[in-house]
């Protein structure tokens, strides 16, 4: 006998048995049958209650006015580690910086929410939510109109009565 | 009042045509919700919830199932023999629909223009026809398999030949019983006799019943006898290159089988429509309707009514469903045998025991005439207790490991010749 062979100690075949055995499995079964403890969850009925450091799709703050909290400092783009976002600054005549273009690919996106924790005005923030499935690949670039309707809560890890989290 | 005659002339036709139509489309249909079931209850047995979601309680997924299979793109492999791929499932579907023609499903059904017989084709050869056409399902699998032109598609259906092949042998002889008992091929006269008898065919041939049960797992090769199909060895075996509908008429064939084989049981062993209780008894008795024969030999006159039909109808389907959840059950259950172990298992257990027990019911029948008993309970229950001792000692002998064992166990036998030398791989 080769070293390296394991003998497995086997029972003798009188000491076998199918029938007894293949009985009691199928009582087995029947029990499961007529009382099946199924832990299933029916999701589109029964919803997960989401930890409170739940960090999901983005969502940008707005002004009462309708117009975006983001400053465009391009603080959330450098911060970054998935290099995500994207961000085109401008300024309006008074001055004001604004994004012209902003955008956020939810694809590459690993939610980390440092672009939450780096924002000085609020203005991006990732959100208690994740059904944020699509038909077609490139509805997964989320720009600026897109975020701005987001409606979802945001996360918890932010309390808006403490903004920078003082 | 009604006439007690067969129905006959024109109204003869419309009522076979209308049976004949409602027979079987009724039987695609439970065929049909017989999927729903295999997923429901396997999913209950591995504690799972199963498919829930089209319709209440799931109760239009085979509509959704069909909807699918048909609009799924239909592949035809390109080495593939075109004639005999597409007449396979055809050859697999027909005979597992068709052998129900001959199953009584329930007591005659008093019309005003006569007595029309629930059963579509009282053929005087009953059960030769059923042993004929399910026969011929290998036939579609052998082809399926063989004109796919696929490895395992073609490993697949030699095991299907071959393990239907054995087994229909031990199905064949299993059934004789049955016939001497009963004295007649005709599925009528066989739920006859058990009416007359007073207990049902289980009991006093309870071996045969068991031997049918298994063969009957190997015809409809369903687990633990699936080696034609055996996915985790032959992807899918015979039906690998099937696709859309084709491969759904390997499925709806698979299942057709699962509910011949158990109206065929039910009929057979349990008995059919009947229900306890002479009440529903009826037979044709040289033109006569009957319930039975009274002490004097007279014949006493059955009574069918709409209730009595629609009674027994629903005894039948009750019986039918308990043989379709074994089935069910026991595939969710037990492993798969190997191939060997299936081979051993029809040719030296199945076969000499049917033999065996073929020789003792005859024995015993020559035995209870002799003395004179005369055809009824005391006749079955002797029966009865001679079935018994014999399913013991079957019972006993196979539970020993001697023919399903594991493979260490069968080995450990031979191999002190040799230990120096590893088992040769694949032997």
């Amino acid at each position: 006998m080769a070293i390296s062979v394991k003998v497995m100690n086997r029972p003798e075949p009188e000491d076998t048995s199918y029938l007894r055995a293949a009985l009691s499995g199928m009582a087995l079964t029947f029990r499961h049958m007529v009382s099946p403890t199924t832990v299933t969850q029916q999701y589109p009925e029964e919803q997960t209650d989401l930890s409170p450091r739940w960090r999901g799709t983005h969502r940008m703050e707005v002004h009462a006015d309708g117009r975006p909290k983001c400053v465009a400092c391009g603080l959330c783009p450098t911060v970054c580690p998935a290099n995500c976002i994207r961000l085109v600054g401008g300024e309006d005549d008074q001055g004001n910086r604004y994004p012209i273009v902003y955008e956020i690919d939810e694809f590459r996106c690993i939610f980390c929410g440092m672009c939450q924790e780096v924002c000085p005005v609020e203005a991006i923030h990732v959100g208690r939510h994740f059904e944020n499935a699509e038909y077609d690949r490139s509805r997964f670039v989320y720009d600026l109109d897109r975020l701005m309707e987001q409606d979802h809560p945001t996360t918890l890890l932010w309390d808006p009565s403490d903004p920078s989290s003082e | 009042m009604e006439t007690l005659q067969p129905i006959a002339g024109i109204w003869g036709l419309v009522a076979m045509s209308l049976k004949t139509l409602v027979i079987f489309s009724g039987l695609i249909l439970v065929v049909a919700y017989t999927t729903l079931a295999e997923r429901r209850v396997s999913a209950w047995i591995q504690d799972r919830v199963g498919p829930n979601r089209v319709g209440w309680f799931g109760l239009l997924q085979p509509v959704a199932d069909g909807i699918k299979n048909f609009l799924k793109e239909e592949t035809l492999p390109a080495t593939a023999s075109r004639a005999f791929f597409v007449l396979a499932p055809v050859l697999v579907l027909v005979p597992s629909l068709i052998t129900f023609a001959v199953i009584p499903i329930a007591a005659p059904l008093p019309t005003p223009v006569g007595v029309v017989d629930m059963i579509i084709a009282d053929v005087p050869i009953g059960i030769l026809y059923v042993l004929a056409f399910s026969s011929l399902a290998v036939y579609g699998v052998v082809l399926g398999g063989w004109s796919s032109n696929n490895k395992f598609a073609f490993l697949g259906s030699l095991r299907a030949s071959a393990q239907m092949v054995s087994y229909e042998v031990a199905l064949g002889l299993s059934l004789i019983p049955v016939l001497m008992l009963a004295g007649n091929v005709t599925l009528t006269e066989v739920v006859w006799q058990q009416q007359q008898l007073g207990m049902w065919f289980a009991f006093p041939l309870s071996l045969a019943f068991i031997l049918f049960v298994i063969s009957a797992f190997a015809e409809t090769n369903r687990l633990p006898f699936d080696m034609p199909e055996a996915e985790s060895e032959l992807v899918t075996g015979y039906h690998t290159e099937y696709s859309a509908m084709k491969f759904s008429a390997f499925m709806i064939s698979e299942f057709g089988h699962m509910v011949t084989a158990s109206a065929l049981m039910a009929t057979l062993f349990l008995g059919g429509w009947d229900l306890p209780g002479t009440w529903d008894d009826a037979f044709w008795h040289q033109g006569q309707l009957i319930r039975g024969f009274a002490a004097d030999g007279s014949v006493l006159l059955a009574s069918p009514a709409l209730w009595k039909t629609a009674l027994t109808f629903v005894g039948f389907a009750c019986k039918t469903a308990l043989f379709v959840l074994l089935f069910i059950w026991i595939r969710w259950t037990l492993p798969r045998f190997r191939y060997d172990q299936v081979m051993s298992l029809g040719w030296k257990v199945m076969l000499p025991t049917s033999l065996a027990y073929l020789m003792l019911i005859g024995g015993t029948i020559l035995v209870l005439d002799e003395i004179g008993l005369a055809w009824g309970f005391w006749y079955g229950l002797g029966l009865t207790a001679v079935s018994g001792a014999a399913t013991a000692v079957f019972m006993f002998y196979l539970d020993r490991g001697r023919t399903i064992t594991g493979a260490a166990a069968q080995r450990q036998h031979m191999a002190i010749k040799s230990t120096s030398e590893p088992v040769a791989a694949g032997d």
